[in-house]
């Protein structure tokens, strides 16, 4: 998308947001985009508010800005007091906040809580064709509905909250072709971890990468949630998916959404902002998924991943010197050895949830595999669903029970241990199986030890203490 | 914002690809609401122990990095999250500018913000700076936003480009909020297009 295509020429899907929304043309700056929803939530927020105090600026579209907490919130009993002072003061200052500026903030006591990037969606707020913003990295989840949709600093937040716009260059286009079916068993998280395996976690740096492929096509909504979600765990600046009807049909009856009468004009514009057949990227990558199998990740970034059947690699495989060295402290850090089978590394903990996998869709799927099964007695699980309405609809079909009963944790809704700033965390030196996106040094809490996998995946080794191919159970 | 046209400091080699923002500061300390006082608590798990003392083998505990204000790093530098209090902690810290063969696109951001200078140079001069940063600490570099040049005592080692957008900004220091409403006129014209109805 570096040239720039005139109005009739065919279009990629990002070329044709970012002519909806130029207010200014940078013309060797930046350009200058509007934003249509902004997403805020309690740790990025403050000092973006405290700055436009400070400058006596005002929030410039309050009606396009939508504010929850998520990060930082307990999971346990939330008719007990919050223990972490740190913490409440965030919730509190957030609450004076939006209340101070008229922005709708749905609080911790509301029943659309919930992790920002899976309430937007279930709410109807993200809509084809947005700039979608929020001060977090796991806003590109939103592309899933073709919104160009990224994760934004603090200065930045406070620059849309006064401006309501973004100063951004034109970004460089990367179409993911997927190619192939793939075999019956593999999860949207299993693609999207084997694409970040493939082109590795720098290999979208400076890109808006756009899913494509007939295995993206057959998706749900959620799976493609899942997908463009961990875009920026390939470095890509935003993932994003072509609207079709599969979008269309999400979109229906959704609290905040659009009204069925108002779909009925929408439809056709968003159906038209699909990337049309001739149109160039600047960059395409092609990654056959006709023979994929279950992914786990055996370092410390999520591109270091390898097949549930295969083994932790060895570090002189890597071509690469300083892939290499990355290698060797990746295993060091994970207390692994090389040639170890994935199948045999056991597990002490169990996440299932997180903005990546942490909906409806994700919960139904993980009990499949648990039902009328126990917990390994070694394993310490949880489920932590993605929102407060997720949570209220597993509980009606009984989802809640079937996970208890196996001797998982049933908690309330909020970002959890995905990233540990709430008391969620690990031990040093424990191992976890997590259906969360990121698999750093202490990301999970200072020396544990995160395996990223799909909830299938997750919930096969909450039962077996370790790794196991979770076609084999369901 | 502090302007950055150039800065001489000693540079600290640390030589990893993929410097995650979880590692430049980890989430415990990312419940303030402040701006400032994250400093101490940069690099936190591969800079002190578990019981709060200093670990040794870390480059910036080292004697001659002591007061280091430029790091050298691998490919990548601030992947991960987007939290800004990565940049806030090494600014706080004393670190002025970072070279790099590559950045992630939303630190490299939040480094423009707080005028940290992220600069990426050729991987051959990464490489030479970061064998050179070791062997002869604490070796001071001069870093030129103005002309594009990292020197040390004898002259430029190394070269680099910043678009013109991003050299003012970094220079002057300028706000970005108060750029941008310098266009505000186009802001209102272009909403009135989008919501006739919106009263302004």
């Amino acid at each position: 998308m570096s040239q720039r295509n005139g109005g009739s020429g065919p279009r990629t899907l990002v070329e044709k947001i970012w002519e909806r929304n130029l207010v200014r043309a940078g013309d060797g700056e930046p350009d200058l985009m509007y934003v249509d929803l902004h997403l805020v939530h309690e740790v990025t927020s403050p000092q973006a508010f405290e700055g436009l105090v400070l400058a006596g600026r005002k929030v410039r579209r309050p009606d396009l800005t939508f504010a929850t907490v998520d990060h930082n919130v307990p999971t346990t009993d939330r008719s007990l007091p919050i223990l972490d002072q740190l913490s409440k003061r965030q919730l509190d200052v957030l609450e004076e906040n939006a209340e101070r500026f008229g922005i709708r903030l749905l609080d911790i006591d509301d029943p659309r809580q919930g992790i920002v990037h899976v309430i937007g969606p279930e709410l109807g707020l993200t809509r084809p064709g947005m700039i979608i913003v929020c001060g977090d990295s796991h806003t590109s989840t939103h592309g899933a509905f073709g919104a160009l949709a990224f994760g934004i600093g603090t200065s930045e937040v406070e620059h849309v909250l006064a401006t309501q716009c973004i100063s951004q260059r034109r970004p460089r286009s990367m179409e993911l072709l997927l190619e192939g079916t793939p075999p019956a068993g593999i999860t949207a998280k299993d693609l999207i971890l084997a694409v970040i395996g493939q082109i590795g976690v720098s290999g979208g740096g400076g890109h808006v990468v756009e899913y494509r492929g007939e295995a993206i096509r057959a998706l749900s909504m959620e799976e493609r949630m899942t997908i463009c979600n961990m875009s920026i765990e390939a470095g890509a600046r935003a993932g994003m998916i072509s609207p079709d009807q599969t979008t269309l049909d999400y979109m229906r009856g959704r609290e905040l959404g659009p009204s069925d009468d108002e779909l009925d004009v929408l439809a056709p514009e968003w159906r038209r902002l699909a990337t049309d057949d001739e149109a160039k990227f600047d960059r395409t990558v092609r990654i056959d998924v006709s023979a994929l199998e279950p992914q786990v990740t055996w370092g410390t970034n999520p591109g270091m991943v390898v097949p549930v059947s295969g083994v932790v690699p060895d570090p002189r495989s890597f071509e690469d010197a300083a892939a290499r060295e990355g290698a060797e402290r990746a295993l060091a850090y994970m207390g692994l050895q090389a040639g170890v089978p994935i199948e045999s590394i056991e597990i002490d903990r169990v996440f299932i949830g997180s903005c990546t996998n942490g909906r409806i869709g994700d919960l139904r799927e993980a009990a499949r595999i648990v039902e009328g099964r126990k917990v390994h007695p070694r394993v310490h699980a949880m489920v932590v669903p993605g929102s407060t309405s997720v949570k209220r609809q597993a509980e009606a079909e009984g989802l809640d029970r079937v996970f208890k009963e196996a001797g998982f944790e049933w908690r309330e809704a909020g970002c959890s241990m995905c990233l540990g700033m709430n008391p969620d965390i690990l031990s040093p030196g424990e191992r976890c199986a997590s259906t969360s996106n990121r698999n750093f040094e202490g990301r999970q809490g200072r020396g544990g030890r995160t395996h990223l996998v799909s909830p299938v995946m997750a919930a096969a080794a909450a039962v077996h203490g370790h790794f196991t191919d979770p076609r084999g159970l369901a | 914002m502090e302007p950055f046209t150039q800065h001489t400091g000693v540079a600290a080699p640390l030589d990893r690809a993929d410097v995650d923002t979880d590692q430049i500061i980890p989430k415990q300390f990312l419940k303030r609401v402040e701006r400032t006082g994250y400093g101490q608590y940069l690099f936190w798990d591969w800079r002190m122990t578990p019981e709060g003392k200093e670990r040794p083998d870390f480059v910036l505990n080292q004697t001659p990095y002591a007061g280091a204000s430029i790091l050298v790093t691998r490919d990548n530098f601030g992947c991960g999250s987007s939290r800004e209090h990565a940049a806030w902690a090494l600014r706080d810290y004393g670190i002025r500018a970072v070279l790099a063969p590559s950045f992630a696109d939303i630190f490299r951001e939040n480094a423009d913000q707080n005028g940290i200078a992220a600069l990426e140079l050729a991987p051959e001069d990464i490489a030479v700076l970061l064998e050179r940063a070791e062997r002869e600490a604490p070796l001071r570099l001069t870093v030129d936003a103005e002309l594009g040049t990292v020197s040390d005592a004898d002259g430029v080692v190394a070269r680099f480009q910043l678009d013109d957008f991003r050299r003012t900004c970094l220079t002057k220091g300028l706000d970005r909020i108060g750029l941008t409403l310098q266009h505000v006129d186009e802001i209102d014209s272009y909403e009135r297009k989008r919501w006739p109805a919106l009263a302004r």
